[in-house]
């Protein structure tokens, strides 16, 4: 299952980069990763380590949020995209969907996918095209089309919000927490479509999550941020042999559980790929 | 039919008609708020303004003119000719769209994520500067408006009831022209809003920002699209007004009568704001005509204040508020 899809052309590049919140609260410090087309990549690490600020750097939502990137560079298809508004790079086809869903929740679920569509300019036809690949996706979502998208389920409103991003025809989905508050059988649910979506459809997904365990099984390619740095990066397979990974993102050590009072507090190391 | 009840009929329905009024204004803070959530006390402004500029250029007055000649010692009033009135209606939505991008490129794009109250006071600074800025521009005298509006009795009207009643009821001309605009202005927004793609935008980033950022809606596209629409609306209500009292700076006080319109109906719906400028109209006006008389009159002043307070302590979202969607 490594590699399956995964092609050598590295579509997104980040490159050292610094985010400075408000001026003065430096979030990342030094975070480089590269994203290869067609690939499944998990951006791994506990609250606060940084996850959810690079993929608003890369989608450039950061702005809006007080944040700047100050040092490094994002590539995108070799372009330095850093300064572009989110609507232009929704329209190159990178397109983030947030944490904790963010549907319109006055909108219809159906509203909630046309939304999507707002930077294309395509015909009817071709946007009910799309809306019928969504709903053979979720077919949840087609029950449910009609509904106020703020009375649906949690699990539902993952689907919208992901169902919503398709509609832009992206090349690569930056998928901030898609397991936050959901029933364990539902993240395993969510988890299938978008290898599902990988696979058949070829999009390259850029995936941030707490959830190590079901990440590694899902995704290509690792890396571990912990306060604002990448601490270790591999395959994922790799990843989930390693001892350390296995101890302090997995719960599981060699010698059974431990106490709290053994716990090694975890060895960081700045790094640059550069 | 007793003459309580049938002057009581007249006196609901020029409540409707003044209604309507209230409803405009009402109508352009509505879209402001819901799609940004400010609260634009400039909205009454705005409608003053449009109705200054509208005169203005239909009376070909040189914007500035006190201004020029105080500095240049020259004497220019006029340009010396006349606008038609489309033609100016026209040119005054261009200012107003200026207007619009003027305000959200200088104020309120920097403003964005900060408290509410914050970009409150922003408004109630443009208010005034607005004001002003209208005043150095066209001058402070009052204008008289004529647009083409038909104005007075409505004679079928008057006849008509005569026979019935024996007793004519006068409703103005204007007032019907109004509430004929106000209803087509109405469908039309809740069209677009329901139906369009930009009307769908700008629902979703009245829902969330952030989300709307995400997908790739241009906030500041939205903004100054939904500020032209409030501009729009005020033009509107300004040639409403102004047709029927003349353009004057107390114009601009109708925006605080739509306060309680806002709660009554609620702050985020459209077609609560004109249910609410109807109930107020209508309600204030029987208020008066059945119960003022005895309490020593005066009472339009502050009955609309009085319904809204009760409203806040009993439905606080209004009738048509979008309910708050909460989760558990």
């Amino acid at each position: 299952m490594l590699d399956a899809g995964r092609t050598d052309e590295t579509l997104l590049e980040v490159n050292n980069i610094e985010v400075i919140y408000n001026h003065v609260i430096l979030v990342l410090k030094g975070v480089s990763l590269s994203v290869p087309k067609g690939g499944i990549t998990a951006l791994l690490g506990g609250n606060g380590a940084g996850k959810t600020t690079t993929l608003k750097a890369i989608s450039n939502l950061l702005r809006s949020e007080r944040g700047e990137v100050t040092k490094g560079s994002i590539r995108y298809r070799g372009d330095r995209v850093q300064d572009l508004v989110p609507s232009d790079l929704v329209k190159r086809g990178v397109i983030q969907v947030m944490e904790g869903r963010h549907c319109f929740e006055h909108l219809t679920v159906e509203e909630n996918l046309l939304t999507g569509a707002y930077t294309r300019r395509a015909s009817r036809g071709d946007i009910d095209a799309d809306l019928n690949m969504v709903y053979d996706y979720f077919p949840r979502l087609k029950e449910r089309r009609r509904s106020q998208a703020g009375y649906t389920s949690g699990g539902e409103q993952q689907m919208v919000a992901i169902g919503r991003a398709l509609m832009s025809r992206p090349e690569t989905i930056l998928l901030d927490e898609p397991s936050m508050g959901l029933a364990p059988q539902l993240v395993e649910q969510i988890f299938n479509i978008v290898k599902s979506l990988n696979e058949k459809e070829g999009y390259t997904f850029l995936l941030a999550e707490q959830n190590t365990n079901v990440a590694l099984r899902f995704a290509h390619y690792g890396y571990i941020l912990e306060s604002g740095r990448v601490v270790m990066d591999g395959p994922a397979d790799a990843l989930r042999e390693n001892p350390d990974v296995k101890e302090f993102y997995l719960g599981m050590s060699d010698e059974g559980r431990k106490s709290f009072r053994d716990v090694r507090s975890y060895r960081r190391r700045k790094r640059w790929l550069s | 039919m007793p003459e309580q009840l049938i002057w009581g009929t007249e006196v609901v329905l020029n409540g409707l008609m003044a209604g309507v009024l209230y409803a405009l204004v009402a109508l352009g803070f509505v879209l402001i708020y819901k799609a940004s959530g400010i609260f634009n006390y400039a909205q009454g402004v705005m409608a003053l303004f449009a109705a200054l500029t509208l005169v203005g250029i239909m009376e070909g007055q040189v914007p500035f003119s006190h201004l020029i000649n105080a500095v240049f010692g020259t004497e220019v009033h006029h340009f010396g000719w006349h606008v038609p009135a489309l033609l100016a209606i026209l040119l005054t939505m261009v200012v107003m769209v200026v207007l619009a991008w003027a305000v959200n490129t200088l104020i309120f794009r920097h403003l964005v994520n900060q408290e509410p109250i914050i970009l409150f006071m922003a408004t109630i600074g443009l208010a005034y500067f607005l004001e002003g800025f209208g005043d150095i521009m066209w001058g402070s005298d009052i204008k008289k408006m004529d647009v083409g509006l038909p104005q007075g009795i409505n004679l079928a009207i008057d006849d008509f009831t005569f026979n019935i009643f024996d007793y004519g009821f006068f409703i103005d001309n204007l007032d019907l022209v109004a509430t004929a605009i106000a209803a087509a202005l109405v469908f039309s927004l809740i069209v677009f809003a329901q139906y369009t793609k930009q009307g769908r935008a700008m629902r979703a980033v009245a829902d969330d920002h952030q989300a709307a950022l995400s997908v790739g809606i241009s906030l500041n596209f939205i903004w100054v699209m939904v500020w032209s629409l409030a501009g729009f609306v005020a033009l509107v209500a300004g040639i409403m007004w102004g047709t029927k009292s003349g353009v004057q700076f107390s114009l601009s006080l109708i925006a605080l009568k739509a306060l309680p319109v806002l709660m009554l109906g609620g702050f985020t719906s459209i077609p609560g704001a004109i249910v609410g400028g109807l109930l107020i109209g209508v309600g204030e006006k029987l208020f008066e005509f059945a119960i003022g008389s005895m309490i020593g009159g005066a009472t339009e002043n502050w009955f609309a204040y009085v319904l809204a307070l009760l409203f806040l302590v009993f439905r606080p979202q209004g009738l048509f508020g979008e309910k708050i969607i909460e989760r558990v």
